[in-house]
C-alpha cells in the first residue's frame, strides 16, 4: 500500500515538473541522430534491394558494396546505438530523479565522440576506401581512418556506459536497501553488456589500426574474427534486451495492466547478461581451426539464451490475457479482442513480439551445427536479421517513439498522429513479410548474402532465384515508405505536435505485490559469473587459435 | 518469487524440446559424422603455391568412385574449375585461400564452409544426382565477388 501511494506521488510530481529539460535535450539529440540514420540507411537499403533484384545497376563510384557497408553501419551501429542510449538515458533521468550533472556531461561527450567517429569512419566508405562491410573481416584492409572512427564510436559508447553506472551507483548509495527501479535495472544490464561485449572488438580494432598503417606486417585472421563475433552477437542481444525492457515495463501500462512478476523479470535480465557473450560463437560454425566438440559446446551456449526468452514469451501472454480478461474479455481468446489494437504504442511492439516467434525459432535452427551449414552466409541469414532486428527490435523502437518523443519534447501524441503510426506499422509489417519471407526462401535455395546481382554466367540455378529477389525489391519499396512516414512522425512529434505533458509509461507491479529477493541486486556477482561463462566459452578457442596460429596475413584491398 | 503452475509446465516442455534437439544434433554430429567442417591444419597463407598439396591443385581419384579435390580459392576464382565427376562419387574437398576470406558453397547440397587464409578446410559430399551444380563464393571478398563461381558436373 505504501509503495502504491509513493508511486502515485512520484507520478504527480513528474506530471507537475514534467521532464527534466536538460536531460530531455540530450535524449532528443540522440533520437534525432537515430532517425536521421534510419532515413539514410533506409534509402541505401532501397538502392541495394533494387540492385540485388537486377532492376538497377549502381554506378562504379557508388557501388553495391559501398552502399551495403554504409547501410550496415548506419542501421546496425548508428541507429541502434543512438536509440538505445537516448532511450535509456531518458528513462534513467525519469526514474532516478534526473541525471547527475557530470553524467549528463559524460553523455554529451559520448555523443560527440560517436558523431566524430562516425564521420571519420564513413568518409573512407564514401571514397570507396573501406568497402569491407560492417564486419570488416581481415585480411580485407580498409583505410586506417575507418578503424579509428570505429574505435572512437566504441569509446563514446563506453563513456555513456560509465555515466550510467555512476548515476545508478549514486542512486543506490542514497537509497540503501531499496531495489533499483525496474527500468534502471534494464539499463544497467544493457550498459554492462555494451561495455564487456565490446572489449574484444576494441582490441581487434586497435590491432587493425596498427596493421592498416603498416606498423605490424600481418594479422591473425581467425582471432580477429572470433573477437568480432564475441561482440557482434552480444550487440544483437543488446538490441533485443532494449526491446524487451519496453515489453516488460511499458507495454503493460499502455494496455492498462500491470507488469509481470518483478522478481522473475529481474531474473530474466540477469540470465540474459550472464549467458550472452559466448552466444556469438555460432557465427563461426563452418569455420576451420576449431573442433566439432567445441562447436557443439557452443550450440549449447547459444541455445541457453533461449531459456530467458521462453520465460519472456510466457510473461507477455500472461500479462495480455490477464489485462484482456480484466477489461471484460471472455472465452478462450476473447481477451485478445480487448487489447488496444488501434493504439500504435501497443500495436507496434505487439507485432514485434509476434514476429519474434518465427524469428526466434529460425534463430534456434540456424544456430545449430549442421543446420547452420545449410544456410550459413545465404540470404536466409539476411532474412533472419530483418525479422529479428528489422522487425522485432525496430518495430518496438518505433512503438516507443510515439510516447518517448512527445515525452521529451513536452508535446502530446494526437489521435491523428496515432493513426499515422498505425498505418506506418502496417506498411512496415507488409514490407518485412515480403522482404524477409523471400530472403528466407531464396536463401534455402542457395542464394548468397552480400553479393550484388549476378546470374553467374546465366547459370540455371542462379536464374531460378530471380523471382524471389524481385520480392525483396517489392518489400524494400514498402519499407522506404515506412521509413519516410516514421521519420516524418518523429520530427513532427519533436517540433510541431501540440504542447502538453506526456508521461513516461512505467507499469506498476502486479498485485498482491510479492517481495523480490535482495540478492537480485548483486551486480558485482553477476558480472563475475558472466566473466566465468565468457571464459568457459572463449579461453580454449582463443588460446588454441593463438598458440597454433599459422603465419599471419598481410593487408589486401580487393575492391 | 515463484513460478506459476502454467509457467512451470511451459518451461518444462520447452526445455525438454531444447534438450531433445541437442541430443539429436549431437547424435548426428558425433555418431553419424554429419558435423560441420572443422579442420584444424594450417599453412603459411603467403606460400600456398609452394606448399603441398596446394602446389598441385586438381581432381584426384583416391579410391573406387572416390575423389579428392585439392582447391585453391583466390580473388575471384576457384582452382581447379569446371570439375566433372561420375554419378555417385564421394568427393573430399581440401581447400585454402591465397588471399582474403572466401566461402565455398555448392547450391543444392549441404556443402558450405568458410575458407580462411592460413587454414586448410575440409568437407565431403556424395553426389548422387546427376546435373550441373553451381559453386559460388558466399563470403564477400571484393569488387568481383559476384563473379566468383564455377560448376561441378555430375554425369
Amino acid at each position: 500500500m505504501s509503495t502504491a501511494t509513493s508511486k502515485s506521488l512520484k507520478e504527480k510530481a513528474n506530471q507537475v515538473m514534467g521532464v527534466n529539460l536538460k536531460d530531455a535535450k540530450l535524449a532528443k539529440s540522440y533520437m534525432a541522430v537515430a532517425f536521421i540514420a534510419l532515413l539514410l540507411g533506409g534509402i541505401l537499403g532501397l538502392l541495394q534491394g533494387f540492385e540485388r533484384a537486377g532492376l538497377i545497376q549502381l554506378p562504379y563510384w557508388f557501388n553495391y558494396y559501398q552502399v551495403l557497408t554504409a547501410h550496415g553501419l548506419l542501421l546496425v551501429v548508428v541507429l541502434t546505438a543512438f536509440f538505445t542510449i537516448g532511450y535509456f538515458y531518458a528513462g534513467l533521468s525519469h526514474c532516478l530523479g534526473g541525471l547527475l550533472p557530470k553524467v549528463r556531461k559524460m553523455a554529451w561527450i559520448g555523443f560527440w565522440m560517436k558523431i566524430v567517429g562516425l564521420v571519420i569512419a564513413i568518409i573512407p566508405v564514401l571514397l570507396n576506401k573501406a568497402s569491407v562491410m560492417y564486419t570488416f573481416y581481415p585480411p580485407l584492409a580498409a583505410a586506417p581512418s575507418f578503424y579509428i572512427g570505429l574505435a572512437l564510436i566504441v569509446l563514446g559508447i563506453w563513456v555513456c556506459a560509465f555515466g550510467a553506472f555512476i548515476n545508478v551507483a549514486s542512486w543506490r548509495k542514497v537509497n540503501k536497501g531499496k531495489h533499483l527501479p525496474i527500468f534502471a535495472f534494464f539499463a544497467t544490464a544493457v550498459f554492462i553488456l555494451l561495455f564487456f561485449g565490446s572489449i574484444g572488438v576494441t582490441i581487434e580494432v586497435l590491432i587493425l589500426i596498427a596493421w592498416s598503417f603498416g606498423w605490424i606486417p600481418t594479422v591473425n585472421v581467425m582471432v580477429s574474427r572470433t573477437l568480432f563475433w564475441a561482440f557482434g552477437h552480444t550487440l544483437v542481444n543488446i538490441w533485443y534486451l532494449t526491446a524487451v525492457s519496453a515489453w516488460y515495463v511499458v507495454v503493460p501500462k499502455i494496455i492498462g495492466g500491470r507488469r509481470f512478476s518483478d522478481a522473475l523479470t529481474r531474473i530474466v535480465i540477469i540470465l540474459l547478461v550472464i549467458m550472452n557473450i559466448p552466444g556469438g560463437f555460432h557465427h563461426q560454425i563452418v569455420d576451420p581451426g576449431m573442433s566439432q566438440a567445441l562447436k557443439f559446446l557452443h550450440v549449447f551456449m547459444s541455445l541457453s539464451i533461449s531459456f530467458p526468452s521462453l520465460m519472456t514469451a510466457f510473461a507477455m501472454f500472461y500479462v495480455f490475457e490477464r489485462t484482456g480478461r480484466k477489461l471484460g474479455g471472455k472465452g478462450l481468446f476473447g481477451w485478445l479482442r480487448k487489447l488496444p489494437w488501434g493504439d500504435v504504442r501497443f500495436l507496434a511492439p505487439m507485432i514485434a513480439m509476434i514476429a519474434f516467434i518465427p524469428a526466434g525459432a529460425g534463430g534456434i535452427a540456424q544456430t545449430t551445427n549442421q543446420l547452420n551449414q545449410v544456410v550459413h552466409n545465404t540470404m536466409w541469414v539476411v532474412g533472419h536479421f530483418h525479422l529479428t532486428v528489422g522487425t522485432s527490435v525496430i518495430l518496438t523502437f518505433f512503438g516507443i517513439s510515439y510516447w518517448l518523443i512527445p515525452h521529451i519534447s513536452n508535446r502530446v501524441l494526437t489521435p491523428r498522429m496515432n493513426k499515422v503510426g498505425v498505418i506506418q506499422t502496417i506498411i512496415w509489417t507488409i514490407g518485412m513479410l515480403f522482404m524477409s519471407g523471400s530472403m528466407h526462401a531464396v536463401g534455402l535455395l542457395g542464394s548468397p548474402r552480400r553479393t550484388s546481382y549476378s546470374t553467374y554466367g546465366d547459370n540455371a540455378t542462379a536464374l531460378g532465384w530471380d523471382p524471389y529477389l524481385i520480392f525483396v525489391a517489392v518489400g524494400g519499396t514498402f519499407l522506404i515508405i515506412g521509413v519516410l512516414i516514421q521519420v516524418f512522425a518523429v520530427f513532427h512529434m519533436m517540433f510541431f505536435a501540440p504542447k502538453g505533458v506526456t508521461e513516461f509509461p512505467i507499469a506498476d507491479p502486479e498485485v498482491p505485490v510479492e517481495k523480490t529477493p535482495m540478492w537480485t541486486e548483486r551486480w558485482g556477482l553477476w558480472i563475475v559469473i558472466m566473466l566465468v561463462v565468457i571464459s568457459m566459452g572463449y579461453v580454449i578457442p582463443l588460446v588454441e587459435l593463438i598458440v597454433n596460429a599459422p603465419p599471419g596475413s598481410p593487408p589486401f584491398k580487393t575492391w | 518469487m515463484k513460478f506459476s503452475k502454467h509457467e512451470e509446465i511451459w518451461l518444462t516442455i520447452s526445455v525438454g524440446m531444447l534438450v531433445l534437439f541437442m541430443v539429436i544434433v549431437g547424435y548426428q554430429t558425433f555418431a553419424l559424422g554429419m558435423g560441420p567442417p572443422s579442420n584444424k591444419e594450417t599453412l603459411d597463407p603467403q606460400k600456398v603455391d609452394q606448399t603441398a598439396p596446394f602446389d598441385n591443385p586438381g581432381v584426384f581419384e583416391v579410391g573406387p568412385n572416390e575423389y579428392e579435390v585439392v582447391m585453391v580459392l583466390q580473388v575471384f576464382s576457384f582452382t581447379p574449375n569446371n570439375i566433372e565427376i561420375p554419378k555417385g562419387a564421394t568427393v573430399h574437398f581440401t581447400m585454402t585461400s591465397k588471399d582474403v576470406v572466401h566461402g565455398f558453397q555448392v547450391a543444392g547440397t549441404n556443402l558450405n564452409a568458410m575458407v580462411m587464409p592460413g587454414y586448410i578446410q575440409k568437407i565431403t559430399q556424395k553426389f548422387d544426382k546427376p546435373g550441373e551444380y553451381l559453386v559460388l563464393c558466399n563470403e564477400y571478398c571484393g569488387a568481383g565477388h559476384q563473379m566468383m563461381s564455377t560448376t561441378i558436373t555430375v554425369k
